[in-house]
């Protein structure tokens, strides 16, 4: 498998560090209610299809990536740095 | 039988072999498999599950039969196949699944049970009494069947992993493969070329075609001259591409010196190759025919006979036989009679077909019988002139061809069954940017795999973006491939499809009678195709038998699912570097060689080598070393190496905010030169982590983390800078590898420093929690007077380099005082006496309400992990608290891990209070302590509870306590005299 850094370019996926859904990044403001923190925390959808997760380039340029990929076909169609796509 | 002055190695020099212990003469370009056939040998194993009398079946990796073990003692290598096993003077090859001998195996035994053995016979038979399928059936069964055996050794070949990157990837190098390489090289593409084969060429090198006016081998090795010429081109021979993934990612096996009897070089080597495009020009893999006893030495696929005949020089047989439906059986008589050759009949199931050459010819003929107990001696066949026996020893067989589809399948693709050459071929866009050309997606003739190499690569090379050069294809044949059906002949006697597993027609049938009628579950009934070969010859056929007998077609029965390795791959070769230190390299202090020096045992800390204690002559045990540490450190001077603690450089003008929000307490309220204890959470609410951070300047701070969690900091703080908090304007890097620092602590910890510090420092001007440069030696290092110890102590750093010999200089001074160095026992002491936590305590599971640091979480700020640690849940009294406990008889054992219950309870989960996580003998206090995690557990100090360590066998009534066992106002950290 590999994935595009936006900085490095394509790269092996042993050089990066799997997170989870980019939901993470979605961080609800520290009053927003028990419902919101725990959608945040620990409701995930289990999706067959287009997902958007967070890979850390760990062993590269240490940048967080948000990756569009693709669990059926395992096409990734994609990855952009997180910097600045937070809300 | 050797035919003087023919095939392509026919002037090597002589190379001599052994098998069995008998010594023999091969020739130097042989693999084992024609070395053993040019001297007569037919007789190489013995079958799996029967253990029927085996020879060689084909000339490929897809040997089913001829498995040999290499080599002896820790260089045993079982399973080899003979037909790829190249030759080299003093090769000494064993048979296997045979005994006492090859021609005499007891086990043979199993034959004549063959009633009683059919497939899902163990399911049916094994089943009572439950218990003795693991003690009595299975180890029986096991030492009854099975192929070569391991050693039971350690490994000591060295075996290597390597990545490549290229434009176009070309498997295989028959004349689809050639051709493909040679256009995708001339547009300018960097293209590796990968073969299994020692030698490029394909079936070039098997058949007797001319391509280009020129013999087949001697265009083919032209082709590869001028490739090899190319600096845009890497050929890779004795290499097989063994899996396709992701990303055009493929896995590859080089056998690096399998073929030599050289043992300093890798014996393999495991490639990641990432390719662009791929173009797979795999070929195609003969199928046998299943008839009644088509298993014996002797009977082998007509491909592989040519294979012998045409590029080794060897005849399988002095009087050979031909049995096919479809023109291989012509062409292999005609290659056999022109080499001087017997052949005594060419069986063919077809009616409308004539001999091509001076040889008798049987039409609508079938074999339904052969006869040889060791090895073929005739064949009965039927025919439209009737029945007759023939003797030959060798019958080649063809079934027809099945294009190798395996790679395009090994992403979720299924081949599409193709009717005009009765096959399945590979289905288009299986594998992302590969494109399948040649035998391998059905064209059969040589003339149009050159012709589909060159269209595939020049299609390949326009996405690239590259121009292809027109090329001419080259001149060769291009007769249509004719063949019909068959694919089971009736008669008496068993029609073998799976020779590896030995699996036979009847056990299909069975299969499908039994209900076992989709494809994947007949695979698992009788275990057809799930040997070390696959099926490679004989999935086609069983799935055939199968659709027959289900009454329904074979596209509609479909195939069973490949998946990698195409071929056996060694577990060595795909682990090759993950051994010893490069699955667990070893990270060492600069005070590495000075511990080692003093005789220190080592203990791992993640990849760290920490001391565990520093023996002394007399000390007999760890723990007399380590009570004498602790006693040193409070009565006098330690030194201990503390290197490992992540250090992380923080700066920018919004340095002070970052650290706010990732520690759930305040730091930019910290004074400039001050330290402070700070405390991460995990957004869930949890502890993340602990340590000091350092104030170095306004915007300037050091945070020390955990040994253990250091790389899981650095990964958060890059998160929090980078998708919650872009924000902020600060910086960050790694510096744990860049500073030695060392715990210097005691009572006597100034005055040393004192000794080697370049201005003396005093009470006054380093407060505890003080912190900032000094100098030593001239060098410019930091201070930081914090302690883990609960004694008067700093941290003392130096750039790296300068760590050795500052730890020397320290450790000599020490002594000089009385003191000296101490390790993790005493360190570990020391802590629990003072109640400081480590990750014992702070596991993942704990809330800073848990360990007593509620009131650290601010409330005047958002941090990570703030609005999850205010959830109610985490904030109730039943939790489990931290808290100290004493032996209430001084003279009993705590013990780590043990579980709390209330005095008189049942110690059962039910009743469960709580755990121990640290434990320690105090020399200071003179008895054991512990802390731990107790159910509202900061209300009942002064309770007792009994501890119970079902593991240890261990039960001791213990008193409850604040989890700070010595000197709780700290005074003696905050000491402030000059004195």
């Amino acid at each position: 498998m590999r994935l595009p850094c936006p900085l490095c370019g394509d790269r092996d996926r042993r050089e990066f560090y799997y997170q989870g859904h980019a939901v993470a990044l979605d961080r609800p403001a520290r009053d927003a209610g028990d419902g919101a923190w725990d959608d945040y925390l620990h409701n995930r959808d289990n999706i067959a299809g287009e997902v958007r997760d967070l890979w850390h380039h760990e062993a590269g340029c240490g940048a967080w990536i948000e990756v569009t990929r693709n669990t059926v076909t395992h096409v990734v169609s994609g990855a952009r740095l997180v910097r600045g796509t937070a809300k | 039988m050797r035919i003087a002055g023919k095939g392509l190695n026919a002037g090597g020099a002589p190379v001599s072999f052994s098998f069995d212990g008998t010594i023999y003469e091969g020739r130097e370009g042989d693999t084992l498999a024609a070395a053993l056939l040019a001297n007569d040998v037919r007789l190489v194993g013995r079958s799996f599950k029967y253990h029927r009398p085996r020879g060689i079946l084909t000339a490929g990796s897809e040997e089913p039969n001829a498995l040999v073990t290499l080599g002896t003692h820790a260089a045993q290598d079982p399973n080899i196949r003979a037909t790829t096993q190249e030759l080299y003077d003093g090769l000494a090859a064993r048979s296997q699944n045979a005994w006492p001998s090859l021609k005499r195996d007891a086990m043979a035994v199993n034959d004549l049970m063959s009633p009683f053995l059919s497939a899902g016979f163990y399911y049916k038979t094994f089943m009572w009494p439950k218990s003795f399928w693991e003690k009595v059936y299975e180890p029986i069964i096991r030492r009854a069947a099975g192929l070569g055996a391991i050693s039971g050794v350690t490994n000591e070949d060295t075996y290597e992993k390597a990545f490549a990157h290229c434009d176009v990837l070309v498997i295989g190098a028959g004349p689809a493969g050639l051709m493909a390489a040679l256009v995708a090289a001339q547009a300018g593409a960097d293209v590796i070329l990968a073969d299994e084969d020692s030698r490029m060429g394909g079936r070039l090198l098997a058949e007797t075609y001319s391509v280009d006016g020129r013999e087949g081998a001697d265009w083919a090795a032209d082709i590869v001259a001028r490739l090899m010429a190319m600096d845009n081109v890497r050929l890779m021979t004795r290499t097989t591409i063994t899996g396709a993934y992701d990303q055009g990612t493929f896995g590859a096996l080089e056998r690096v010196t399998h073929h030599t009897a050289a043992t300093q070089a890798p014996r393999e080597c495991f490639w990641r190759i990432v390719a662009k495009r791929s173009i797979l020009c795999a070929g195609a893999l003969e199928r046998p025919i299943a008839f009644p006893n088509n298993d014996r030495p002797g009977i082998m696929t007509a491909g592989a006979v040519r294979a012998y005949l045409n590029r080794w020089g060897v005849a399988p047989g002095k009087s050979v036989t031909i049995f096919a439906n479809n023109d291989d059986a012509h062409r292999t008589a005609v290659d056999l009679v022109e080499a001087g050759v017997k052949v005594a009949g060419v069986i063919d199931s077809r009616a409308d077909v004539q001999a091509l050459g001076d040889y008798p010819i049987f039409t609508n003929g079938k074999v339904v019988g052969t006869k040889g107990r060791l090895g073929l001696e005739s064949i009965t066949v039927q025919h439209s002139g009737g029945t007759r026996d023939i003797r030959t020893d060798c019958l080649a067989m063809s079934g027809g061809w099945n294009p190798t589809v395996h790679l395009t399948c090994h992403m979720n693709g299924r081949p599409t069954w193709n009717d005009d050459i009765l096959s399945f071929v590979p289905t288009d866009g299986a594998i992302p940017d590969m494109t399948v050309a040649g035998a391998a997606r059905g064209v059969f003739s040589t003339h149009g795999c050159l012709e589909d190499g060159i269209a595939a690569a020049r299609a390949v090379v326009d996405t690239l973006g590259l121009d292809a050069v027109a090329v001419d294809t080259p001149s060769a044949d291009d007769s249509a491939y004719r063949i019909e059906p068959l694919w089971q002949v009736e008669g008496k006697g068993r029609k073998w499809l799976d020779f590896q597993n030995d699996v036979h027609v009847k056990d299909i049938k069975l299969a499908a009678q039994e209900n076992f009628r989709s494809v994947e579950h007949m695979k698992r009934y009788t275990t057809q195709g799930m040997a070390t070969d696959q099926g490679k010859n004989s999935n086609v056929a069983a799935l055939a038998v199968l659709a027959d007998a289900t009454g329904r077609g074979i596209p509609e029965t479909g195939t069973t699912t490949f998946r990698p390795p195409y071929a056996p791959v060694s577990i060595a070769a795909m682990g090759a570097g993950a051994q010893g230190h490069g699955f667990a390299p070893e990270r060492h202090m600069t005070s590495h060689q000075a511990t080692l020096d003093r005789g220190a045992p080592m203990i791992e800390a993640g990849l760290w080598y920490r001391p565990s204690y520093f023996p002394k002559q007399g000390e007999t045990t760890w723990l007399e070393s380590c009570n004498r540490e602790v006693g040193m450190v409070r009565n006098t001077v330690g030194i201990c190496d503390v290197s490992t603690l992540g250090k992380i450089d923080i700066q920018g003008p919004d340095a002070a905010a970052f650290l706010d929000f990732v520690y759930c307490n305040t730091f930019s309220t910290l004074k400039e030169y001050r330290v402070r204890y700070g405390l991460m959470l995990r957004e869930d609410g949890h502890v993340m982590d602990d340590g000091t951070t350092a104030r170095l300047g306004a915007n300037h701070y050091v945070m020390t983390t955990t040994t253990a969690a250091a790389g899981q900091v650095m990964k958060h703080l890059d998160w929090v800078s980078q998708a919650l908090r872009p924000d902020l304007d600060v910086r960050f890097a790694s510096v744990t590898e860049q500073w030695a620092q060392f715990a210097v602590a005691g009572p006597k910890s100034r005055d040393l420093l004192n000794t080697v510090l370049d201005a003396d420092i005093d009470g006054e001007s380093w407060p505890f929690m003080a912190c900032g440069d000094v100098s030593i030696g001239g060098i410019v290092g930091r201070l930081f007077r914090i302690s883990f110890s609960g004694e008067h102590a700093y941290e003392v750093s130096v750039p790296a380099r300068f760590g050795a010999s500052l730890f020397r200089q320290l450790c000599a001074q020490a002594e000089a005082m009385g003191g000296g160095v101490y390790g993790m026992e005493a360190l570990n002491v020391l802590r629990i006496e003072k109640g400081f936590i480590t990750h014992s305590e702070i596991h993942g599971r704990v809330s800073a309400f848990d360990i007593g640091f509620g009131r650290m979480v601010s409330q005047k700020k958002d941090c990570i992990g703030n609005a999850a640690s205010q959830r109610p849940g985490l904030l109730e009294a039943e939790r489990e608290q931290l808290v100290g406990f004493k032996p209430v008889d001084k003279a009993e054992k705590l013990t780590a891990g043990a579980h709390l219950f209330v005095e008189g309870a049942d110690a059962v989960r039910l009743n469960d209070q709580g755990y121990v996580t640290s434990v320690c003998h105090s020399p200071t206090l003179g008895h054991d302590l512990a802390l731990g995690f107790l159910r509202d557990g900061a209300n009942r100090h002064g309770e007792t509870v009994m501890m119970v360590d079902h593991l240890r066998g261990v039960k001791t009534l213990c008193e409850v306590c604040h989890p700070v066992f010595f000197d709780p106002d700290n005074t003696r950290a905050k000491e402030t005299s000059n004195g």
